[in-house]
């Protein structure tokens, strides 16, 4: 076996014993959609009426920054269930394996991508109750969920990094929580970013979660064709931006989650 | 270099942590087919041994070879032949006995079909058949070191590591693990064991090395460890402890060295040479002057003696609390 197929064939072993749990813990899944849903339908029904985007029903503009804030959450699990096992001993015994150092990782970062599908599932069902509805080919719908998820899948492996680095899921989730609110709120999500104040719509402007938003926002037919261009490169390319963001994100966080794995042991 | 009949060879480890340094030139041989007890407080480098030894940690300086193979240089080569066990039971909840075993064996790249044989072999050998196919967050403490164990042992490794294997069972699960490690080597699996119970160093282990702060302090049998610290002795308990005095007069043709007398002065401590004679003629010697006695009794040091008189310290630490929990147990068969 090449390391390369090894390392996918681990990575399938890992996966499967994740996908387990997400199966026989119903709580997970629930507990990682009930939040969103709640999200669609608070800002749908109160918020959504004294946020105004002209020339687009709120609706239509909100589920792509639901679906981007709820991928990134969702990747967050890879954080969190990484500083579980590290914590349980179970990554001291896969260490003491003849497997591939990669496998863990990419199991981990694929059952976690599944359980994004699952997830953006449940979300499009809510989204087309309370009224949003794609306006472009079902190409161009497949393009922007696949996207969604590829951007989520790079972001879980810097979740990695972090879970590894701190190995306690409570830590952990603390943690990401800190970072994750931000990006997710300063951001294109649930307002359009011309609206906010200097540094923030800056900071808003060039936050990956923006780029996915707005690309998501595009490939679904979820935009104002009226409305005037993104003042900046990155919001006017967001398709483009968004795989650069993704290109990025795995170039750098891959070989410094492998590393950090290398090193981690329980306490 | 590492001899061929040496399973793992250790020379001068040392690992520092930041301000720490847990291993601190350490020393250890342990020949093929032999069981090596790791003893040690918490803290003394036990588990950063084995952490080096199984290529989860590598160390600062030194060398180390398990099977002829070196740690760091042919660390994937080496994680095929051996299994390691580690302080917690490192099973997963959600997945039954058998995936647990199961997902090890593909994970060793056993195939598809020697990994399901494999497991349900070690299911039926660690008496876990019937929960097999049940989740594990329903088994018991025993029930999980057993899972762990077997799972240590899915590839037969020619080399085991078990970290603590008991630490937290309690006394009857404990005494089962024991029966179940005692079959393991008697099949001539090489086997490193750490712990801070000196009951299962003296009751499994062939050679034991006693660690303190990251060094070897001492090696060698039981037995040997004990004679280290000095032979028998004669413990007697008294009825009243104005008899002490009488009653040590009465012993000191006897005594090797003092006779210590504790605080209460109704028990008395009787360094001697001889065996089982020196106890009939110390009873013959009490009675005669007519000195009531509640207790009397031939002691060899104990291991917790031989740790005491090396360290200068307990071996009790962390694990106080287990330590005292066993003994009640002890008492209690």
């Amino acid at each position: 076996m090449s390391a390369f197929t090894e390392a996918l064939s681990d990575g399938a072993v890992v996966a499967k014993r994740n996908l387990i749990k997400v199966k026989r813990v119903p709580d997970l899944i629930v507990g990682s959609t009930l939040a969103p849903i709640m999200f669609v339908l608070l800002f749908a029904y109160v918020f959504g009426g004294s946020i105004a985007i002209p020339g687009l029903d709120y609706r239509e503009f909100l589920m792509a920054g639901i679906f981007a804030q709820t991928v990134v959450f969702g990747a967050s699990i890879t954080g969190s269930g990484l500083a579980e096992d590290i914590k349980k001993g179970v990554i001291d015994r896969f260490r003491s394996l003849p497997m591939a150092r990669s496998a863990v990782l990419i199991g981990r970062t694929t059952s976690d991508l599944v359980n994004n599908v699952i997830v953006i599932v449940v979300m499009s069902l809510t989204g087309l109750i309370v009224g949003w509805r794609i306006h472009s080919s079902p190409l161009e719908a497949l393009a922007g969920f696949g996207l969604l998820l590829l951007f989520a899948y790079a972001v879980s492996w810097g979740m990695a990094i972090v879970g590894l680095m701190v190995r306690s899921p409570e830590v952990f989730n603390n943690a990401s929580f800190i970072v994750i609110f931000p990006l997710t709120f300063i951001a294109n999500t649930f307002v359009q970013e011309s609206n906010l104040p200097g540094p923030l719509k800056t900071f808003a402007e060039w936050n990956p979660v923006s780029a996915v938003t707005a690309a998501a926002r595009e490939l679904f037919g979820n935009t104002n064709p009226m409305a005037p261009p993104a003042d900046v490169w990155p919001l006017q390319h967001p398709v483009l931006m968004t795989l650069i963001w993704v290109v990025v994100f795995l170039v750098i966080f891959v070989p410094l989650a492998i590393r950090q794995y290398r090193k981690a042991v329980s306490r | 270099m590492a001899r061929m009949a040496d399973a793992i060879v250790a020379e001068g480890l040392v690992k520092r942590y930041k301000s720490v340094v847990a291993l601190d030139g350490l020393d250890l041989v342990v020949p093929e087919g032999t069981v090596m007890g790791l003893l040690g407080p918490n803290g003394a480098g036990k588990t950063t041994t084995v952490r080096v030894l199984t290529t989860l940690l590598e160390h600062d300086e030194g060398t180390a070879t398990v099977t002829g193979l070196d740690v760091i240089a042919d660390a994937k080569e080496l994680r095929r032949r051996i299994g390691l066990s580690g302080q917690y039971a490192a099973v997963d909840e959600n997945l039954t006995g058998f995936e647990n075993l199961d997902m090890v064996g593909r994970l060793y790249h056993l195939g598809k079909k020697r990994s399901r044989e494999r497991a349900r072999e070690l299911l039926e050998r660690f008496d876990l058949v019937e929960a097999g196919d049940r989740e594990v967050k329903g088994y018991s403490g025993g029930m999980r070191r057993r899972l762990d164990l077997a799972g240590a042992l899915v590839a037969k490794p020619r080399v085991l590591f078990l970290d603590e294997p008991t630490t937290g069972l309690d006394p009857r699960s404990r005494l089962g693990m024991w029966d179940v490690i005692s079959e393991l080597v008697a099949g001539g699996t090489t086997l490193l064991l750490t712990t801070q119970y000196l009951e299962e160093a003296d009751r499994l282990a062939d050679k034991i090395a006693v660690i303190d702060h990251g060094k070897v302090i001492a090696l060698g049998t039981s037995n040997e460890l004990k004679d280290q610290v000095g032979g028998e002795r004669l413990e007697l308990t008294l009825g009243s402890a104005q008899d002490a005095e009488t009653a040590k007069a009465a012993l000191t043709p006897l005594a090797i060295a003092e006779i210590s007398r504790d605080e209460r002065g109704h028990r008395l401590t009787v360094p001697v040479a001889g065996g089982a004679e020196v106890l009939v003629d110390g009873i013959r010697r009490l009675d005669a002057e007519s000195v009531k006695v509640l207790d009397i009794g031939l002691r060899r040091p104990t291991l917790d003696d031989v740790f005491l008189s090396l360290t200068g310290h307990a071996a009790e630490n962390d694990g106080a609390d287990e330590n005292a929990e066993e003994k009640q147990g002890e008492q209690g068969k």
